[in-house]
């Protein structure tokens, strides 16, 4: 039997000033030291902190500004309305250089010294997959809103998800019908030569090919690219539609050279607006887009059958009629993709309300009912249009838009079910262990 | 206490201190020291070319990257071991190396570095061009069960810190012996008077192209143990930003130092970390930092101790 020798009941007061000297310094400690023990503290008044991995810095800057915007508004309007489970979200943003390294470094960051609940926010694929293995290993549920394949491709883990934005290879295929049947048959494709083009170059070719299509030329550009006038003899003769998906600054020069290139008598031209991006479609030389078709995520410019919803998220956010900020006509947004900022927010305030979120320790609890998660209907949180989200692949599935410029604006000229934006699933998340 | 007793008690009371070091840190700052040592490996690298051996490249994101993807093809697409990926990527980082050393060194000065950074850039362009299996500028992940080297998950923290230490350690070991063996003595004479070396008989192209391939080769293994412990392969890491890394970190740390290339890493890493978290423009904070230790500390931090209070450091 060990008996304990107990401590004198009477302090001395040398020992009683040495405690609180002590105590005083954990406590001055911990203030300085927001990571090491400050999150000791009762979870249930704390606000449940969201990791905010942001391109502040690099090639997806112009992203990065309004996919904080956005995400500040939804986070605003989520506080206004009692936050989620009766806590506030407090949105801590760290900035990844567009950089899959210090993506990787801003996880852990959020997972180890912020005492994150969540990491949300990373648009840029290779951030993405250069992240996805720490968050996965640091057990911190992590909600991407890239639009990249790689989530449903199954090369990521459990722990990350995308279900506020559909993936490149959903939208792609779904504008092979409307191609096919509306533009011609007949297509050649200008991409730039990099992961990103090769996605388009690869699952365009065999959807438009199901379609009864033919892709007469695939025509790579290299990224260091900046004049393309060399390229355009190579498209065939017979070609009836051009799809290209040129991204980057070389965007204008692309489209102003393609322009002078064929002159009026030009075949149809349909491009996704990833290369129009935060750029003004008044810009000089872009005026050869005029009947020119593109994908859009959601449609830029207010239309004449607004929904009511996408009424409010842009008012909520700051964009005009126009997509641009209300305060700068030529601030433009990057409204195809944004929305998934404001629809992933959501999503998570539902996925911790149906769990009953309390703290890190549910965080499996979390994925598990987002991962139960289907039809999610047009609403306030779904601006862009009604969801089906697939809870084995953790990706999700929406409508897709197809816009014709005129005079100078995008009008909505077509809207793809869901059923036309689903593929075969290529993985179950469901089956990896937490 | 000789001079090189004095190196060795230093340099193994480093490694006992990051040893240690493990046991008391918090787990954000244990990850950043892990990640840290591995990037120490690479400057640690980039030192003996351009510390030690006078040369400057502005290229060695080539060898990072060719250790990096020669470690993670080989896991992904032939189903290699972690082991033998390893030594797959230290094997691609020599050979790469060693080809572009021979070519490369038929140049000096101003045209080294410009043909170091069209081999380099070449090297990035073939990643994004054989995106069927680098999958270009996205990578790729490699997969956790593929990172269980002898039994030993190397994605497990721990593991992750003391495969980082041993890399660091043999990194270290291996840049002291050259520094102290007479082969590296003749660098450094070829650094300070290549017409002197030359005439006192030494074969300044065999020496150098030795430098090119130990450097090549020590900043492939850290490419591969990046990969190995981070989970990643991608092309950002052959991008000249990657290649101009290694060159701050050994100018702020000290160049033609042993321990310059882990306080300049160390030193840089915490000074994005932190400046970060003030403001956006924290490169400018890193610049203005730059200018500053470039004013006032002329050969680094571990170079200006050497200068001032411990001219023994080698």
């Amino acid at each position: 039997m060990i008996i304990k020798k107990n401590k004198p009941v009477i302090e001395t007061r040398r020992n009683v000033l040495k405690t609180l000297a002590i105590g005083a310094g954990a406590a001055a400690g911990a203030s300085i030291l927001p990571g090491f023990v400050r999150y000791a503290q009762a979870q249930s008044s704390a606000p449940i902190k969201i990791g905010f991995q942001v391109h502040r810095t690099g090639i997806g800057a112009a992203y990065g500004r309004w996919y904080d915007r956005t995400t500040m508004a939804a986070a605003k309007l989520i506080n206004d309305n009692g936050g989620i489970n009766g806590r506030p979200v407090e949105i801590v943003a760290e900035d990844d250089g567009t950089d899959p390294k210090r993506g990787a470094e801003v996880v852990e960051k959020f997972a180890t010294q912020h005492n994150c609940d969540i990491g949300f926010g990373t648009l840029f694929s290779h951030v993405v997959i250069g992240s996805a293995p720490r968050a996965g290993e640091l057990k911190l549920p992590y909600f991407v809103v890239s639009e990249g394949h790689h989530v449903a491709s199954g090369m990521l883990n459990r722990y990350t998800l995308q279900p506020g934005i559909t993936d490149v290879k959903s939208q792609v295929q779904a504008m092979a019908p409307f191609v096919a049947s509306t533009l011609g048959k007949k297509v050649t494709m200008i991409f730039p030569d990099f992961a990103f083009g090769h996605d388009h170059r690869d699952y365009f070719s065999a959807a438009v090919e199901a379609q009864g299509g033919e892709v007469l030329a695939k025509i790579a550009i290299p990224p260091t690219e900046s004049s393309f006038t060399k390229y355009f003899p190579q498209i065939p003769s017979g070609t009836e539609v051009i799809y290209h998906v040129m991204v980057g600054p070389a965007v204008l020069t692309f489209v102003k050279e393609m322009g002078e290139f064929f002159g009026p008598n030009r075949p149809e031209i349909f491009g996704f607006i990833d290369s129009l991006e935060a750029v003004d479609l008044g810009s000089s030389g872009l005026e050869f887009l005029e009947g020119t078709y593109f994908w859009e995520g959601n449609p830029r410019y207010a239309q004449a059958d607004q929904s009511e919803h996408d009424k409010f998220y842009r008012e909520a956010v700051g964009v005009d009629d126009n997509g641009a900020s209300i305060s700068d006509p030529k601030d433009v947004s990057t409204y195809s993709h944004m929305f998934g900022c404001w629809e992933t927010l959501h999503i998570v305030k539902a996925g911790m309300e149906a769990a009953g979120y309390q703290g890190p320790a549910d965080r499996a609890k979390l994925i598990e009912a987002v991962e139960a998660m289907t039809d999610m209907p047009l609403s306030r949180e779904h601006p862009q249009g009604a969801k089906r989200f697939n809870g084995k692949t953790h990706q999700t599935f929406g409508h897709q838009y197809i816009s014709r410029v005129e005079s100078g604006r995008l009008v909505l000229a077509h809207t793809t079910s869901i059923e036309d934006t689903l593929y075969p699933d290529e993985t179950d998340y469901t089956t990896q262990s937490f | 206490m000789n001079n090189k007793s004095k190196s060795l008690a230093l340099h193994g009371g480093v490694i006992a201190a990051l040893f240690a070091l493990q046991f008391v840190l918090p787990a954000y700052h244990h990850g950043n020291l892990a990640r840290i040592m591995v990037l120490a490996c690479y400057a640690m690298g980039y030192n003996v070319l351009f510390g030690y051996s006078g040369l400057l490249s502005l290229g060695h994101a080539m060898f990072f990257a060719a250790g990096m993807y020669g470690m993670a093809l080989t896991i992904q697409h032939l189903g290699f071991p972690p082991s033998a990926a390893l030594l797959t990527g230290i094997a691609a980082a020599f050979v790469v190396s060693a080809v572009v050393g021979f070519l490369a060194l038929r140049t000096t000065g101003v045209a080294f570095m410009i043909v170091t950074l069209m081999f380099a850039q070449a090297f990035y362009l073939a990643i994004l061009n054989l995106g069927e299996y680098t999958r270009g500028d996205e990578g790729f992940v490699i997969q956790q069960a593929d990172r269980i080297m002898a039994g030993v998950d190397l994605s497990d923290a721990s593991n992750r810190y003391f495969a980082a230490l041993i890399l660091f350690s043999v990194c270290m070991a291996v840049t002291l012996r050259l520094v102290h063996a007479p082969a590296g003595r003749i660098l450094v004479a070829i650094r300070e008077n290549e017409e002197r070396a030359r005439m006192l008989g030494y074969d300044i192209f065999r020496h150098k192209l030795a430098a090119v391939v130990i450097s090549g080769t020590l900043s492939g293994l850290a490419g591969a143990g990046y990969g190995l412990l981070f989970g990643y392969a991608g092309a950002s890491f052959a991008t000249v930003q990657y290649s101009i890394f290694p060159l701050l970190w050994v100018l702020l740390g000290g160049a033609g130092t042993v321990l310059g290339p882990l306080v300049g890493t160390l030193f840089m890493f915490y000074l994005i970390d932190l400046s970060s978290g003030l403001t956006s423009a924290y490169m400018l904070i890193a610049g203005a930092v730059l200018v500053l230790l470039t004013l006032f500390a002329r050969q680094g931090l571990v170079g200006e101790i050497r200068r001032r209070f411990a001219p023994w450091l080698p």
